[in-house]
């Protein structure tokens, strides 16, 4: 293996980790907010088809985005609904969510593309482009770094430097703000919150809002930048895998790139070795498919390092009279 | 909040919820421009028309109930088991291994053996969550999730580097001998001289999962172990003191769980496909929740919807065979049961609650 198929492999990571990250994010302040998203995959689909949709129609791969974020933040009002509003169970909604896209985008595709759930392929304006950064030809030429800098940081899309950026925001907004205090103390301790005269709720439905706005940028990735169009089921179980990089992470903002850019890396390795042959033995791609969930479930299981999910999630809050 | 007269709970809030969820699903069917009504008629006539719609029906909610029956017993110990799906394609894997390890003479003996083998692995797949559940505080919820994207890896890795026969390229095992294939209920309706459902996969699993209800029902409210359940399910802390092991009741109502899941397997696997195929449970294990929420978590409650779900199964097909609609319409009407029958629950019932306080 030389350096340039390495960098492919690590360009390829980083394009399949954008979705997981912005998903990841998503969950992270949905549950820090003691809101337990499983959702997260119908979300993502949800915004997927619409964003592929709306450029479709329009040509217009920003219109998409912002039709991806509404549809998004649609689904999570209805999560907001039933675990904020009448405080249901946050599970049964999760599921109940991930069927409705499942159901809903193929529905209304079918009858509105008719090409068995497609939308139809996307092309220049309609699309995310790559985006150059400077210097990356000049750089080029100082060896080792140079071809990195043009390869793996350079020549993303939007999106990707985006959801790249919203790991220090993140990290800012949780831990340097006000705000960030709040809505962690909202997923810890919600009665300490009332007691100072904050509302709850208000802070929850303020971190569904930014989940849903996260998947739908998560979705939108999906059919616009790393594909070229909606095709049924694309999200495959990205938000799962998502939820697993947040369990990974402990629900931590800068351990979230680690864990999604790990997940992306294993993804781009299984692409491009279907059957891993390390010498002495052959790894099935099967092997390299199951291993987000397998990981998840060793560290759920606590064999390496300890889950510690904010302590008030997947409760409604229900102030005392 | 007012408590609501327990048969407003147990049939009007379910009933309304269901009503709910059959209004949106007509303004979605009114959206993509077709007739709500006529897509009603398509669905009674294609599942219920006929004996060979009733044959269809009838089959698809043997696989519900099982996987609704599955969803129920973790609810009673107040676990959420979406592992169904992954429990059931397991089950799948017990049947194969044991249709295809003897040369049974009769299906009345492999039949048995079959069943054994469906619940073990089902009942296994559950162990794994539920010991990590009781021992190590990992979230059930998601290490089952976590299970069905194994249980898919697993049996897609099987299916093509080992179950598969030698020269055929399907992912899938090799047929079943055909001394396993189970009676038909349409046979069994000929045997007595009556012509029904011909050519119809309904088979004599569904008795065996109506036997699960009564089962079911002995065990959750007539046995002490039932007690234990419901106890644990009802106030974790409040068993521990009365000396209920918690360990001992996860695992234990996991498991039933998930052999009920497993034992979906007879009826798709043994008695309809006779071989082990790819994704062979095809989302019934989700279908489940469905069932179960609807149901009440009650066997009774769990047949009626798990017929529900077999009509809206079959009537789906046929909608997409006449009509314009997709299959998938079935999917946002299973969404929208599970959302109203689960999540938003308390939307119907506060101001029915409200309605009963003011009489």
């Amino acid at each position: 293996m030389d350096y340039a198929t390495i960098l492919q492999i690590l360009d390829s990571a980083v394009r399949l980790m954008t979705p997981l990250l912005l998903a990841c994010l998503a969950g992270l302040y949905s549950e820090r907010a003691g809101v337990f998203d499983i959702g997260l995959e119908g979300k993502m689909l949800m915004a997927a088809f619409s964003a592929a949709a709306t450029a479709a129609v329009t040509g217009s791969v920003w219109l998409g985005l912002v039709a991806g974020i509404l549809a998004a933040v649609g689904m999570s009002l209805i999560h907001g609904l039933a675990a904020i509003t009448f405080r249901g169970n946050q599970l049964i909604s999760g599921v109940a969510i991930n069927f409705l896209a499942s159901g809903l985008t193929v529905l209304l595709g079918q009858s509105w593309f008719a090409l068995g759930g497609r939308t139809p392929s996307l092309e220049g304006a309609a699309r995310f482009g790559s985006i150059t950064l400077p210097g990356a030809e000049t750089l080029r030429s100082i060896p080792v770094l140079g071809p990195f800098y043009a390869e793996v940081v350079s020549g993303h899309t939007a999106l990707v430097y985006v959801a790249a950026l919203l790991v220090p925001g993140t990290w800012w907004l949780l831990y340097r703000t006000r705000f960030g205090l709040r809505l962690r103390a909202v997923g810890e301790n919600p009665a300490s919150v009332d007691t100072a005269g904050v509302s709850v709720p208000r802070l929850r439905w303020a971190a569904v809002a930014i989940c849903g706005m996260l998947t739908g940028l998560a979705g939108a990735y999906l059919a616009t930048g790393l594909s070229a169009g909606f095709v049924k089921e694309m999200t495959a179980g990205r938000g799962y895998i998502a939820l697993a990089a947040l369990i990974f992470a402990n629900w931590r903002p800068w351990r979230a790139l680690g864990a999604t850019f790990l997940f992306g890396l294993m993804e781009a390795v299984a692409n491009r070795y279907p059957e891993l042959d390390m010498g002495f033995v052959t790894i099935p791609s099967m092997v390299m498919s199951a291993l987000p969930y397998l990981l998840t479930v060793i560290i759920l299981a606590g064999f390496i390092g300890r889950a510690t999910p904010p302590r008030a999630g997947g409760e409604p809050y229900v102030k005392e009279r | 909040m007012t408590r609501l007269p327990r048969w407003a709970d147990l049939v009007l809030v379910p009933l309304i919820s269901l009503a709910l969820a059959f209004a949106i699903s007509a303004l979605v069917i009114l959206s993509i421009g077709q007739n709500p009504i006529e897509a009603l008629k398509v669905m009674v006539t294609g599942a219920l028309g006929s004996s060979y719609g009733w044959g269809y029906t009838l089959y698809y909610a043997t696989n519900f109930i099982f996987t609704g029956l599955a969803v129920a017993v973790a609810a009673h110990a107040g676990l959420f088991n979406i592992g169904a799906e992954g429990q059931a394609s397991l089950g799948g894997l017990g049947v194969a291994l044991v249709a295809l390890s003897l040369p049974w003479p009769h299906w009345g003996i492999a039949l048995p053996a079959a069943m054994i083998g469906a619940a073990l692995f089902g009942a296994l797949w559950a162990f794994i969550p539920a010991i990590l559940q009781a021992k190590r505080g990992s979230h059930i919820v998601i290490t089952t999730i976590m299970f069905n994207f194994l249980a898919a890896a697993l049996l897609n890795w099987l299916l093509v580097n080992v179950l598969r026969p030698v020269g055929s390229m399907d992912p899938a095992s090799a047929a079943f001998p055909a001394t396993t294939q189970l009676p038909h209920l349409t046979d069994m309706a000929a045997a007595v001289g009556i012509e029904w459902g011909r050519n119809t996969p309904a088979n004599i699993s569904f008795l065996i999962a109506l036997a699960a209800c009564g089962l079911v029902w002995l065990l959750i409210w007539r046995t002490p172990l039932g007690y234990e359940i419901r106890a644990f399910g009802r106030s974790e802390r409040a068993a521990l003191y009365a000396g209920i092991r918690p360990t001992r009741i996860i695992v234990i109502a996991m498991m039933i769980s998930g052999g009920l899941a497993g034992l979906m397997a007879i009826n798709n696997v043994m008695g309809e496909a006779g071989r082990l195929l790819l994704n062979s449970a095809e989302g019934a294990g989700f279908i489940g929740i469905a069932v179960a929420l609807m149901g009440r978590n009650h066997p009774v409650g769990i047949v009626l919807a798990a017929l529900l779900f077999g009509f809206l199964y079959q009537g789906g097909a046929e909608l997409a065979l006449w009509t314009a609609i997709p299959r998938e319409l079935i999917v946002v009407i299973q969404a929208l049961v599970i959302l109203l029958t689960g999540a938003l629950d308390n939307m119907v019932r506060m101001p029915l609650a409200r309605l009963f306080g003011a009489r």
